[in-house]
């Protein structure tokens, strides 16, 4: 029996022991929070990150950023949390300690829409005071945007220390962003506030300024108010600037999928209706140079696209020169039987990709350049559109000097504005209509990689591009390039200002609506060719 | 060869129509027609298109049905016999679906055909189902305001996806400003319009919601997605409801990340994204943003593990994902079955009769039950979408929710039911006492 309870009283001295030794890890708030992650409830989460954002614990950093990330993992089982860093090594996330490994059982504590916005306040408030210029703008825009009462003292301290320009004007807004809403701030305050967030003239300074209660003093709603409408009315200017910018981007897409149209169209005269085709055989090469970097050559990915233009426009190119000789040459001068059989050869080209790379669409990924945006005043312009929009016109550019100087640009345009002739100067005309098919079929290639960057890699990516083609084709009109350059500009532009007025169901009718009388009055498009070329 | 004349090139599109018409024709004869078989099988009919714009998301049901089909036959298929697919590529053509309904009971003589997608190709075979007497299983989300006696709509009604996505929205993101953004056909016009009437029943006012249409296959969607950025800086937080259909969501959601929306500052819940359409993306900029859906693959549950795993091994490729109306057509052919032991006939009468009252395990952990509506209960989530391309349940509703034939928030439908059990009646008025009958 002793022996039995002094064991018994051993066990107890232990236990004492341990549990005087396990406090100071686990009373604290802190503490107490941080194990809160464990609990895979939203509720207990967000009461978390506020607990440990305020605690001023140098671990509090360090933590909500790997939630931010998705790195801060949580053992259901022991109430664990761990904050696994960028390099792979873990730290107990109540501690600080190192740990030699993460157990499986701990999994990504789970965000939502809401717990973000709370995590993106929190780190707002922590880092205003980061060495890096750029976290610190990230941090006064997120606290711009929170405008948590509490972070004023934070605000007016990195404020007063701040020397770069930038950041001390978002940080000078932040800071009226929270006076705005405290309830105990002056009126002078208040005005002053309203008049920083007018300065600041966007869309977030209008939603911040109309999302003011009506508890406000009279002097401060007024002002609010005015500059509402002032900031509205700044807006409305750079909205038709922006509407503008995206008729150009419209216009440049159009372009690009018609000009190789522009070619087997326009200046050979061959209704093509596998020209959508091709575009989609362009894209679906970019996908093909995208999967072998993917798995052979990941450094490379950044200049997949730059690889994936030449070798779209031989691949498509080739079936295109391959269309001619074996379908096409047969039917010239026959439109009705050329419409058919290109018909025909479009849907036989979208089942056989559909068999090769199945039904669904494949991703084709943005390189880091051809991704996000930047602010140009008060308008957003995405990088993709802007490369594409720079793309097209360099191809359109390069095309018309290929036409005008060189050899078999020259054989070209005598081909097809007088056969005969040509061939009796000795021009072997067979063969440079293959090259012309070839080229115009080429350039849709081309096309398709740039498109595959704004659409679905889809088989029927083509097919929601010839219709558009041959209406820029023929209001430009057929058989100039220059037309079609103005066709496909005023066609985007045209349509992106009736968008806003008419949808985008109605603006797409509408266009074709004014396309259908233009071409009522002007059969020949807006450039029609003049010359002997037109009688024959 | 010379410029050719406008007039030639108008002459040649005014045709246009016609031979594409012809075109299509000559594809859906050209398509697999059901092959011969002997007597002591069942045939199970596959109406789903397996060419032109619908292929992308059509092809993976029929795969679905072929596997179900797999599976009973291993387990000794249905009153001793076995099962037999018959498939018929109806190619995206809204009129080739009729015709190969037609094909389907008349020729081949099918006990039951799985099929459709779109609305208006179910438009288009119901009155074939009506005339020849067949049963089809439905298995996609859609409008509603229908209830027919030949047809089981497996897949959600709007009370089964839209109106609880939008109760998580104001309950949770206490979302204020709507935003309905919806390709322009009948399923997003009217689902935007019960969702409208359900809104402004919650004291939404009118210029809190803003409603936008899109043609099928939209790809430039800067405009719209700048509109709705201007919408939401209003200073309510506002969301968007997206029943913007297939092809249109991949430079929908490209703008959106590019211009810069996260999902924290508007959120986009979307009723026609599944897992399928996410693999043509890049998920990293949309990550948050929501789908609300019966089911996920992300969903664990022993039955959902199972099936994954085997429909992986059936398709032999390991990462073929599962999505929400393959689950449907799973409930609903186990139902099918079911209903044709219980009556040990495939007969459509005696089916028809005895589907209502039939339950099914789903495969998220519930039992679905067929309705005397022809509609079945079904759970609903709120999926966020994760990094990865699938989607983290962020809420469920508590239990099942039962399929409402008629919507309960529009003025014309408020009153009717469908009740083909005591009834037998698709659109009975409760205030009247009246089955409208197949007029409307």
């Amino acid at each position: 029996m002793p022996t039995k309870l002094s064991a018994r009283f051993g066990t107890f001295v232990l236990s004492l022991f341990l549990i005087a030794f396990a406090l100071p890890a686990f009373a604290g708030p802190f503490e107490d929070a941080v194990a809160k992650f464990a609990n895979d409830d939203y509720s207990d989460t967000e009461e978390a990150i506020g607990v440990v954002a305020s605690s001023g614990n140098k671990l509090a950093f360090p933590i909500i950023s790997a939630l931010q990330d998705g790195r801060l993992m949580a053992d259901p089982d022991s109430k664990k949390v761990y904050v696994t860093g960028t390099d792979g090594k873990s730290i107990d996330a109540a501690t600080g300690e190192a740990v030699a490994s993460v157990p499986d059982s701990a999994s990504a504590v789970r965000l939502n829409n809401r717990l973000r916005r709370s995590v993106d306040a929190a780190l707002g408030g922590l880092t205003l005071q980061s060495p890096d210029l750029a976290t610190r703008l990230q941090a006064a825009q997120s606290v711009f945007k929170s405008h948590e009462e509490t972070l004023l003292e934070p605000v007016e301290s990195a404020l007063a220390k701040e020397s770069n320009k930038a950041v001390k004007t978002a940080l000078g807004e932040a800071r009226a962003a929270i006076l705005l809403f405290k309830s105990d701030a002056t009126e002078v305050q208040k005005l002053e506030a309203v008049a920083t967030i007018k300065a600041r003239g966007d869309q977030d300074a209008l939603a911040l300024l109309s999302d003011l209660g009506s508890d406000q003093p009279a002097s401060v709603a007024k002002a609010a108010t005015s500059a509402i409408g002032s900031i509205q009315g700044s807006l409305a200017i750079w909205s038709s600037v922006q509407n503008a910018w995206y008729g150009l981007s419209l216009g440049s897409v159009l372009l690009l999928a018609a000009i190789g149209l522009a070619i087997t169209f326009g200046v050979m005269g061959v209704i093509n209706m596998a020209h959508g085709e091709m575009v989609m055989i362009g894209a679906y090469t970019t996908f093909v140079v995208q999967e072998v970097i993917r798995t052979r050559y990941p450094a490379l990915f950044e200049y997949s696209l730059l690889i994936a233009v030449p070798l779209a426009f031989l691949v498509a190119g080739g079936i295109g020169v391959l269309i001619e000789r074996s379908i096409i040459r047969f039917l010239y001068g026959r439109p009705l039987e050329t419409l058919l059989a290109t018909w025909g050869l479009s849907l036989v080209l979208q089942q056989a990709v559909r068999t090769m790379f199945g039904p669904t669409n494949r991703e084709v990924g943005n390189p880091s350049w051809m991704s996000g945006a930047f602010e140009l005043g008060q308008i957003t312009i995405t990088y993709n559109r802007l490369w594409i929009l720079v793309f097209t016109l360099a191809v359109f550019l390069i095309l018309l000097a290929m036409l005008r100087y060189t050899a078999l640009g020259l054989e070209m345009r005598a081909v097809t504005q007088n056969r005969r002739m040509a061939a009796s100067m000795g021009i072997a005309t067979s063969r440079v209509d293959a090259l012309t098919f070839g080229l115009g079929s080429g350039i849709a290639g081309i096309a398709g990689v740039a498109l595959s960057q704004i659409d679905n890699v889809s088989p029927n990516l083509g097919q929601s591009y010839i219709i558009d083609s041959f209406m820029v084709v023929v209001f430009g009109g057929v058989g100039n390039l220059w037309g079609t350059l103005v066709g496909a500009f005023t066609l985007g532009i045209a349509n992106k200002f009736l968008e806003p007025v008419a949808g985008a169901v109605l603006g797409k009718i509408a266009i074709l609506v004014l396309i259908i009388l233009f071409i009522q009055k002007r059969p020949r498009g807006l450039f029609a060719l003049k010359g002997r070329a037109v009688e024959a | 060869m010379l410029n050719k004349s406008t007039h030639d090139i108008a002459a040649s599109f005014s045709r246009r129509g016609v031979l594409a018409a012809t075109a299509g024709l000559m594809l859906g004869l050209a398509s697999i027609s059901g092959a011969k078989a002997a007597d002591d099988t069942i045939k199970v009919g596959v109406l789903h298109s397996l060419s032109g714009t619908m292929a992308i998301s059509e092809t993976t049901l029929k795969d679905t049905i072929l596997f179900l089909i797999d599976e009973q036959n291993k387990k000794g298929g249905v009153l001793g016999k076995k099962l037999e697919a018959v498939v018929v590529d109806p190619a995206s053509n809204w009129p080739l679906f009729a015709e190969k309904a037609r094909e389907l009971i008349t020729k081949d003589k099918v006990s039951v055909v799985f099929g459709c997608w779109t609305s208006v190709s179910r438009k288009s075979v119901l009155p074939v189902f009506k005339e020849l007497n067949n049963i089809l299983f439905y298995p996609v989300q859609y409008e509603g305001e229908e209830s027919e006696r030949n047809v089981f709509y497996t897949g959600a009604a709007p009370n089964q996806q839209a109106i609880p996505a939008v109760d998580y929205l104001m309950k949770d993101e206490k979302v204020k400003r709507w935003v309905l953004a919806g390709t322009d056909y009948v399923y997003p016009r009217t689902t935007n319009k019960i969702l409208e009437a359900y809104l402004k029943s919650k004291g939404v006012a009118q210029e809190d919601i803003m409603i936008n249409y899109t043609p099928f296959g939209h790809s430039d969607w800067q405009t719209i997605v700048a509109d709705i950025k201007k919408f939401g800086s209003a200073g309510k937080k506002t969301a968007v409801v997206s029943t913007i259909n297939g092809d249109a969501n991949v430079p929908f959601y490209k703008e959106l990340g590019n211009q810069g929306i996260k999902a924290k500052d508007i959120p986009v819940v979307a009723f026609s994204v599944g897992e399928e359409e996410l693999a043509g993306l890049d998920t990293k900029p949309l990550v948050g943003h929501l789908a609300a859906w019966n089911y996920f693959e992300s969903i664990k549950t022993p039955a959902n593990e199972k099936f994954i795993k085997d429909w992986q091994a059936y398709t032999k490729n390991p990462k073929r994902t599962t999505n929400d109306p393959m689950e449907a057509h799973v409930i609903g052919f186990n139902m099918w079955v079911k209903a044709v032991e219980k009556v040990k006939s495939t007969d459509p009468d005696k089916v028809i009769d005895a589907l209502p009252g039939i339950e099914a395990p789903n495969l998220t952990g519930g039992v679905s039950k067929m309705l005397p509506n022809h509609h079945i209960t079904k759970p609903v989530f709120i999926g966020e979408i994760k990094a990865n391309g699938q989607f983290d349940v962020v809420w469920k509703t508590p239990g099942l929710v039962a399929g409402d034939a008629w919507s309960k928030e529009l003025d014309g439908s408020k009153d009717l039911i469908g009740d083909w059990v005591g009834k037998k009646c698709g659109n009975f008025n409760t205030k009247t006492n009246k089955c409208l009958g197949s007029g409307s």
